[in-house]
């Protein structure tokens, strides 16, 4: 009984809550309204939902005697990286100045690279714990919803967040609709920082990205429910019909605001990028001619489990492979996924990202970087350490459209640095300090500087070292 | 502790049919020069030499003991291991995971459960065993998994050497689920899930000795079967502690509630599946001598089981005394089985982490879970007396991306071939000039 009635009043404090709060804040409301006026909302293209973001404060830190990969394929032994001021001020070989005055950490056998980059999460829009009231993933109920935006889903509290952190050094990641739309929605790209919002996580000045899906899953999810499309063809016809009414819209002078069409305009004048799901080799060649038909262009191909057989087409057209390293079998479209995918892509000069899809294996990206390089060299393709870490450091920032910001060590570039208390390509290492912005986010030598989600609170394994 | 099979006959039967069926192919083989790793948590052998004649190993130590004969390789100090035993896994019960037509794993719209038998329906020519035995995985447990029902059925101990017969102990387990899952197939609460295991195991016991069709009611609910008759005669090998139970539950309460079935049932002879917040009662879980198959890197509350999640856990349990697998089935894919135990060892050097030595790590995807699977002493380690299961791998076991050079499935050199090789000895270039890639093969 007791239950029962605590749950009534609940609901109903609910039900006045959703219904009473516009009228409260009118009544709040020292402005009187005036029936002459008239009413608009912030013009399309200005900034909406802005990033609030603020670099924690940092300390002035070089990091001596360490290997250090800069992320665009250079390797310095017994290096310095000198940050201050939220910025890298300067990276180079042992005698590299350093002002007197500031924190120096010994980096003997340690390495240093780029804060990692995933291009693929869906942190926070398919959060830990998974349940279904959480599930913000997928906008799943029409095949084309550009007008969603993942950035409305995601929940700060995920404790993923600070796995990929901790565990990966993940320091900015792009938060993607799911797959079942052909067009899902824009993505948002967000610094690893713990916040109380959403703006507080978002990476300054990075552009969107609409997320378009090819092949199995458009296909089923609508063709089970008798709805167009339910074959590939039909997954081309509802893209192609879709850009050309976009098109008609951006001619259009007088057309009425449409979410939806505003990204996909937005793609056509090449400020959002494309991110296309994408598993099979044909079908990526025809979404190419597709993007050349309507005048865009596709950023990568993710999951692209048969890039490799294309990787000269790919090349061709500068498109992005974002890959898992081991992946294959679990559907039709991955059952000819191979170990040697990125070494096949690198050998044909083809822009390869490794990318992770998911919560556990974003803690590891450099360790499935690793896997991919070691299949390729067992066949004769000979990739270098740094190039590999180029792969989940700069090449993403590349395909994410914020390579200018982050992505690699170079002067002048945001201070998202990881130190790996050993090679970042071992099985046996890990990050011992994450910095983003030159503020330390992450330390495993203090249990302190752990973040510890909101839902995690009081419950069992808090602040743990998981 | 050392568990070997105590089936019936028909089952000892075809476990030595799974051995004489192999001396055929089995070649008498010496590796010398191995950096030996002989699987039961003891150090690597520098220089050591591995016996094996007749499909079976007759020597594993340093090379001044080894018994003469049998032609020689050289491993020239690579490690040579035993065969990676993985568990648990549903490895030659589908092909393509997403296309129902090629899956067997799960059967929820059958009447049956836990009289579903794996081993009947495994395929060992399935492209997931030819892949995985070029990872190095030589036997695996392999199960169902729950349908209509807490139980998934009873699963097998297969080899992956690809030959007809991969079947080495059908009927090995019967596996339950309990917590979450448990919950919503019976029903809808833990609740449900404990009566229906507690009368599901009554039933069995009622037809202990019983012969024929078997006498009990069907527990259903509407069209949905929870346990059919037959269900009930196949739990009669768990009720009399002939066939292991392999319980799934991660929350400790969960666990808990499942150590104390064997105060109502004793003859149980219980292992944890999943027990993701084991380390919360490691005392209690090695106190009652039940063995686990951890889930290796889980750290996230994936769900409201799953609260304590973190990486330490199985250093943690290790600490306390448990007997620990790493479960295959909490990752990608079962080959990902080296690279977990690598991250348990990674663990070492973190402050605050509980984690594996090498040693114990490789023990936990090889001896380890060969004994839980009642293969002990037979499999997951080299000793004199053991199945012919030979790795030599390119590096060490534990690192990224190293893989073998040569696998011996019970003294046969395995050819190590498959979809995905052919795949990438075709795409070695894309030169199309002469004709189109479907000529080169």
């Amino acid at each position: 009984m007791g239950a029962l009635a605590t749950l009534a009043s609940a609901l109903a404090l609910a039900a006045c809550a959703t219904t009473g709060g516009s009228g409260d804040a009118a009544s709040a409301s020292a402005k009187p309204a005036k029936s002459d006026e008239t009413f608009a909302a912030t013009p399309a293209g200005e900034p909406v939902y802005a990033s609030t973001y603020k670099p924690y404060p940092g300390v002035a830190t070089a990091i001596r005697g360490a290997t250090v990969y800069d992320g665009r394929g250079g390797r310095i032994e017994g290096g310095v990286v000198f940050m201050s001021g939220g910025a890298i001020v300067a990276v180079g070989g042992p005698d590299t100045p350093i002002p007197a005055d500031i924190n120096v950490l010994d980096g003997t056998g340690k390495f240093v690279t780029p804060g990692i980059i995933d291009i693929h999460s869906h942190l926070g829009d398919y959060p830990s714990p998974g349940v279904e009231a959480n599930s913000d993933g997928n906008e799943a109920t029409a095949p084309t919803t550009p007008e969603v935006w993942a950035e409305h889903s995601v929940w700060p509290q995920d404790p993923g967040f600070s796995r990929a952190l901790a565990n990966g050094g993940i320091t900015s990641l792009q938060i993607l609709p799911g797959s079942a739309n052909l067009m899902g929605g824009r993505s948002v790209t967000l610094k690893n920082v713990p916040a109380r919002t959403t703006q507080g996580m978002k990476f300054p000045g990075a552009p969107y990205s609409m997320k378009m899906a090819c092949g199995e899953n458009p296909k089923r999810v609508y063709g089970s429910r008798g709805r167009m499309p339910s074959t590939r063809m039909g997954n081309l016809a509802v893209n192609r019909e879709t850009w050309l009414s976009a098109i008609d819209y951006a001619n259009d002078p007088k057309a009425k605001r449409d979410l939806g069409k505003e990204t996909l305009v937005g793609v056509l004048k090449g400020e959002i990028l494309i991110q296309n799901h994408c598993y099979r080799a044909d079908e990526m060649a025809l979404v190419l001619d597709m993007a050349k038909e309507m005048g865009y262009k596709v950023a990568a191909f993710h999951h692209a489990v048969e890039a490799y057989k294309i990787g000269d087409l790919l090349k061709e057209n500068d498109v992005c492979s974002a890959i898992w390293a081991d992946w294959y079998g679990f559907k039709m479209e991955s059952y000819d996924g191979i170990r040697e995918n990125a070494a096949f892509l690198q050998r044909e000069g083809a822009c390869v990202v490794i990318h992770s899809d998911d919560q556990n294996d974003i803690q590891r990206l450099n360790q499935e970087a690793r896997k991919a390089q070691k299949a390729g060299l067992r066949v004769g393709i000979n990739i270098s350490d740094a190039t590999v870490i180029q792969w989940i450091t700069y090449n993403a920032a590349k395909a994410m459209g914020i390579a200018d910001k982050t992505g690699s060590l170079e002067k002048g570039k945001m201070a998202d640095v990881v130190l790996w208390n050993g090679d970042p390509l071992s099985v046996y290492s890990r990050p011992e300090k994450v910095w983003i912005d030159g503020a330390l986010m992450f330390d495993a030598m203090n249990p302190k500087t752990r973040p510890v989600s909101d839902f995690e609170l009081g419950q069992p394994g808090e602040g743990d070292v998981k | 502790m050392k568990r070997l099979p105590t089936f019936g006959a028909a089952n000892t039967l075809a476990l030595a049919l799974g051995l004489a069926a192999s001396p055929a192919l089995a070649q008498d083989v010496t590796i010398t020069n191995a950096k030996l790793v002989i699987g039961d948590g003891s150090a690597p052998i520098e220089g050591g030499t591995v016996v094996v004649k007749a499909g079976q190993i007759v020597y594993a130590g340093p090379a001044a003991g080894a018994p003469a004969g049998g032609a020689t390789l050289d491993a020239k100090g690579a490690y040579v291991t035993p065969g990676i035993f993985a568990t648990i896994t549903t490895l030659g019960l589908a092909d393509v995971g997403a296309v129902s037509q090629s899956n067997d794993a799960s059967a929820d719209k059958a009447p049956f459960s836990a009289s579903l038998d794996a081993s009947r329906a495994i395929n060992p020519t399935s492209q997931h065993i030819l892949v995985h035995k070029a990872a190095g995985i030589t036997r695996a447990a392999t199960t169902m998994q729950p349908g209509g029902s807490i139980f998934a059925g009873q699963g097998a101990i297969i080899d992956l050497d690809g030959d007809p017969n991969p079947i080495v102990q059908p009927r090995a387990f019967q596996m339950v689920v309990l917590g979450e899952a448990g919950a919503a197939a019976s029903g809808g609460s833990r609740a449900a899930a404990h009566v229906l295991l507690r009368a599901s195991l009554r039933e069995a016991q009622a037809l202990v000795g019983k012969t024929g069709i078997p006498e009990t009611t069907a527990i259903d609910k509407g069209d949905e079967v929870y346990l059919s008759r037959f269900d009930a005669e196949a739990l009669v090998p768990v009720v009399t502690g002939k066939q292991k139970l392999y319980v799934a539950a991660d929350r400790m309460a969960d666990i808990r509630a499942t150590l104390a079935l064997k105060q109502e049932f004793p003859k149980l002879d219980l292992v944890l599946v999943g027990a993701t917040e084991g380390w919360l009662v490691a005392n209690d879980i090695a106190a009652a001598g039940v063995p686990v198959i951890a889930n290796g890197l889980v750290d996230l509350p994936e769900s409201f089981e799953q609260l304590g999640a973190t990486q330490s856990n199985i250093g943690r349990m290790q600490r306390a005394g448990v007997k620990v697998a790493i479960n295959a089935a909490a990752d990608q894919n079962a080959r990902r089985l080296p690279q977990v135990a690598g991250n348990l060892v990674a663990l070492t050097r973190l402050p605050g982490a509980a984690g594996l030595t090498w040693d114990q790590a490789f023990a936990a995807i090889s001896s380890v879970p060969a004994d839980i699977s009642g293969m002990g002493g037979k499999a997951g380690v080299l000793k004199a007396g053991a199945l012919g299961d030979v790795v030599i791998w390119d590096g060490d076991p534990l690192e990224l991306g190293t893989v073998p050079t040569r696998v011996f499935i019970g003294g046969v050199q395995q050819d190590l071939t498959n979809h995905q090789t052919r795949l990438r000895d075709r795409y070695m270039d894309l030169d199309e000039s002469d004709r189109p890639k479907a000529y080169d093969w």
